[in-house]
């Protein structure tokens, strides 16, 4: 949706008491400010996201801090460590039972590449080989700070969801698909090894 | 004049059907106009924590289960008998030394028997 209200007028009346918004910036608010992370730790990541939970560094001041144990109730995931091949049906089943909209975070290297066990027959080389990521988060693992600037960049990519139009977000379209293949175990690996339809990897220039 | 008393009532009857009705009403309306619903086999499957869910949830334990409890309960209790015995452990006199050795090997031979009985495998 354009943006109707010119923003030097828009300051103005808020200078005076009066709040003009729109039903694009309410529900983004709404949504920027409550986002439900799945209570779900998987390594040492995880007591990072733990410490993040807690009184010090205090999740809550964002909106975060209510941890659903159930994908229902759910608006995040945060992979939150190594992610083995026996886990990974198990992380795409519960993303695809997260209601939209939903997001989720690659919290450490083991998430995203599977880090420092990547060499492991039995870890996968990251989740985004299965479900989409939204913020990445680099370290090993990364400090609570961190994870506190994905949410940050996460509500930042959430205030900026277009409502309607052409460019509106994913999760309102009717084609968009909100359930990926679940993995299934193959003889040596995962089949298939990545949902091709979501797992782009940088090609390497001349290789 | 004075309102009818009861006429508050009718107020709160009234707050209370709109009161639950006006979300639901919402949700019904952003769904039909903004985000369609995506329901899907995954989506509506039983919640197990991320494993396919597998049989009936009223299953029963086997009975079997009771000798493993009760077995269980004995030497749960002797561990509660044995800590104190072993924190003072050095200042025993010899005849709560004994009491206690009885007492452990009452235990064991009871475990003993219960093996030699066979209590230990799996009855089918
Ligand atoms: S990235 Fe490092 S800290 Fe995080 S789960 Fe992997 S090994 Fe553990």
């Amino acid at each position: 949706m354009e943006q109707k209200i010119d923003e030097g007028l828009r300051s103005e009346l808020q200078k005076q008491g009066i709040w003009v918004t729109s039903m694009q910036e309410l529900y983004n608010w709404g949504r920027r400010s409550s986002i439900w992370p799945l209570q779900f730790g998987l390594a040492c990541c995880a007591i990072e996201m733990i410490a993040t939970a807690a009184s010090r560094y205090d999740l809550a001041r964002f909106g975060g801090e209510v941890f659903r144990p159930s994908p229902r109730q759910a608006d995040l995931m945060i992979v939150a460590g190594t992610v083995t091949k026996k886990m990974a049906p198990q992380i795409v089943r519960l993303y695809n039972q997260m209601p939209d909209p939903k997001y989720v975070i690659s919290m450490g290297a083991c998430a995203i590449s599977g880090g420092p066990f990547k060499q492991g027959y039995n870890v996968l080389k990251g989740i985004d080989r299965y479900i989409p990521v939204d913020v990445y988060i680099p370290g090993c693992p990364p400090r609570p700070e961190a994870l506190l600037h994905a949410f940050m960049d996460l509500q930042r990519k959430i205030d900026g969801q277009k409502l309607t139009g052409a460019g509106k977000a994913d999760h309102l379209k009717k084609t968009q698909a909100s359930e990926f293949p679940v993995p299934e175990f193959g003889e040596h690996d995962l089949e298939p090894p990545a949902n091709p339809q979501i797992f782009h990897p940088p090609e390497i220039e001349g290789a | 004049m004075t309102p009818e008393p009861y006429f508050f009532l009718l107020i709160f009857i009234g707050v209370a059907f709109v009161f639950p009705i006006a979300p639901l009403v919402l949700a019904w309306l952003w769904r039909h106009f903004f985000q369609p619903a995506k329901p899907g086999a995954a989506k509506n499957a039983t919640y197990e924590c991320g494993v396919e869910s597998l049989g009936e949830a009223q299953v029963q334990f086997q009975s079997q289960f009771y000798l493993y409890a009760i077995i269980f309960l004995i030497f749960d209790v002797e561990s509660i008998f044995l800590i104190p015995f072993a924190v003072a452990f050095t200042g025993l006199p010899i005849g709560a030394f004994v009491a206690i050795l009885v007492f452990l090997l009452l235990l064991f031979e009871g475990l003993v028997w219960a093996w030699s009985k066979g209590c230990l495998n799996w009855a089918k």
